[in-house]
């Protein structure tokens, strides 16, 4: 078994490998996303700008706790840009041209062949910005951060992205029965927007959806939460417990929906 | 001559619109994930209350449920589908007809949109049925006249993208600057916060850009916000035949480049 996981480091590496070769091929592309990334934050700095500069608090949260949580999505949507998208928009296209056997029938786990096939540099801009930016507010605010709510971060982090990662995953699995889904996952994208801000600063009705049906508070808000040590013990277990229910369930999810593959222009 | 035109404009849109009926599915979720507006009004009506800009819950949900439709009817992803045509060669074809294929790209638009109708009133009357207290009425008049804006904003969107859709002609992966004329449209036009809360000299500078004419203008039409017509009408048309004209330009150097790849 641990050779046949050491194999599975090893291939992932040597796609890695592969595929940051190939994007590196297009340079101007870093260029674009730097510039990207700088639009967007000081774009979205600008929007937040114009809330406290009224005097609102977002639902309860300090300007450079929403600035957190600003940064902790900035962090998410890099991984989105660099390993999601480029892997689970390619499931779509394997499930309509047939090419999902190759894959099926290689002795690799499939899922984790699916989602780790690939890896775009171009959203480690994003990533590292965001985690700048979390400095910055804290030596802004000369914080000290202790070791405890770094791991705790760490840990609410952690099971952001699998939360994330489970969500993409299922909706790009759905493909399997409707194939040309695509875009459903840019509607996920699209409705992933409101974890740019704290979750309490949305009305009662939509902070219901946000929790319990599309669970983007435990995205960016719970992390927030952890790294500013406003939050409970037992709402972070909650979090971690919920993140392994839901990989699993992408997992059980997978192998119910492949029962289904018919494997089209075979 | 006219009648000719005619009948041309008539057959693509025909083929277009039944080509898009194909992918209905698809459009209603291109249609949902225009959710932005409704998403930042959430956020608003917490906020905007309190921020004392003379700004009440009646106006910010006319504003972004506006927004919302102008967004719906003035999408844009030419330059997606111009890379795919130009990196595997199906422009070539397109070439040999007598037909500028702006228009063939142009029309595909304007057929979804007509796909998407029923949707956007599938979607508009969901949020109706929640907020009915907040129903604004606007008089025939200016939802005429925010139509014509409407149409006018998508021209200008389109040939912005077209501009820079020719880039294609020279790097095989143009379509990421989409992301970069991106960035203003989202800030600058009035879709994240309205431009009536923008700090003066930012306001100033977003009015010297296309931007808050695309969406601002046209959403505030609809909603039945004071509004210089006038001005509006002036900026989108200038804008327009601003970008037409580089437009075509650009379409006639760059097409010089195409080396027909995969034929």
């Amino acid at each position: 078994m641990s050779k046949l996981n050491f194999s599975i480091f090893r291939l992932i590496k040597a796609f890695w490998n592969t595929s940051i070769s190939k994007e590196l091929e297009y340079r101007l592309n870093l260029f674009i996303e730097i510039i990207s990334v700088i639009g967007n934050l000081s774009g979205s700095l600008f929007v937040l700008s114009i809330f406290y500069k009224g005097g609102f608090n977002l639902g309860g949260w300090t300007w450079s706790e929403s600035v957190v949580v600003l940064a902790i999505y900035t962090i998410l949507d890099g991984l989105t840009t660099s390993i999601l998208q480029p892997n689970l928009s390619r499931i779509v296209q394997q499930v309509q041209d047939g090419t999902l056997d190759f894959v099926l029938i290689k002795p690799v786990n499939s899922q984790i062949w699916l989602s780790l096939r690939v890896i775009s540099p171009w959203g480690i801009p994003s990533i590292i910005s965001g985690f700048l930016l979390i400095t910055y507010t804290f030596i802004i605010g000369k914080k000290i951060l202790s070791l405890y709510s770094i791991l705790l971060f760490c840990l609410t982090l952690i099971s952001s992205i699998f939360i994330l990662y489970s969500l993409w995953f299922i909706i790009a699995t759905t493909s399997i029965w409707f194939v040309r889904i695509w875009n459903a996952n840019e509607v996920l994208r699209s409705v992933l927007v409101a974890g740019r801000y704290p979750i309490s600063a949305f009305p009662a009705g939509l902070r219901f959806v946000f929790t319990f049906l599309l669970p983007i508070t435990f995205l960016t808000s719970v992390p927030a939460e952890a790294i500013l040590g406003k939050i409970s013990l037992s709402l972070i277990i909650f979090s971690l417990l919920f993140s392994l229910a839901l990989l699993f369930l992408s997992n059980k999810f997978w192998n119910f929906a492949i029962s289904f593959y018919t494997s089209a222009s075979s | 001559m006219k009648l000719k035109h005619l009948n041309l404009a008539y057959t693509l849109l025909s083929t277009q619109y039944a080509l898009m009926l194909e992918y209905r599915a698809e459009i209603f979720l291109w249609a949902i994930s225009g959710i932005l507006p409704l998403i930042m009004y959430g956020i608003w009506s917490e906020a905007g209350v309190s921020i004392g800009l003379g700004i009440d819950s009646k106006w910010l949900f006319s504003y972004f449920v506006s927004a919302f439709i102008v967004r719906q009817f003035t999408a844009v992803w030419v330059m997606v589908s111009f890379e795919e045509d130009n990196l595997e060669g199906r422009l070539s074809p397109y070439l040999l007809q007598p037909i500028y294929p702006f228009w063939r790209y142009f029309s595909s638009h304007v057929a979804e949109q007509i796909t998407r109708l029923p949707f956007v009133l599938l979607i508009l009357t969901i949020i109706f049925i929640f907020n009915n207290q907040l129903f604004w009425f606007p008089s025939p008049f200016k939802v005429f006249l925010s139509i014509i804006a409407i149409f006018i904003a998508f021209t200008v969107r389109f040939l912005l993208h077209w501009i820079f859709a020719m880039i294609c002609f020279w790097n095989d992966r143009a379509s990421a600057i989409e992301r970069l004329l991106l960035l203003p449209y989202l800030f600058l036009s009035g879709l994240v916060a309205p431009l009536d809360t923008f700090p003066e000299p930012i306001k100033n500078i977003a009015l010297l850009t296309p931007f808050p004419y695309v969406l601002s203008f046209p959403a505030k039409l609809l909603a039945g916000h004071n509004v210089d017509i006038f001005n509006g009408f002036l900026n989108l048309i200038l804008w327009a035949f601003v970008f037409f004209i580089i437009g075509f330009w650009a379409w006639k150097k760059g097409v010089r480049h195409y080396s027909g790849m995969g034929a």
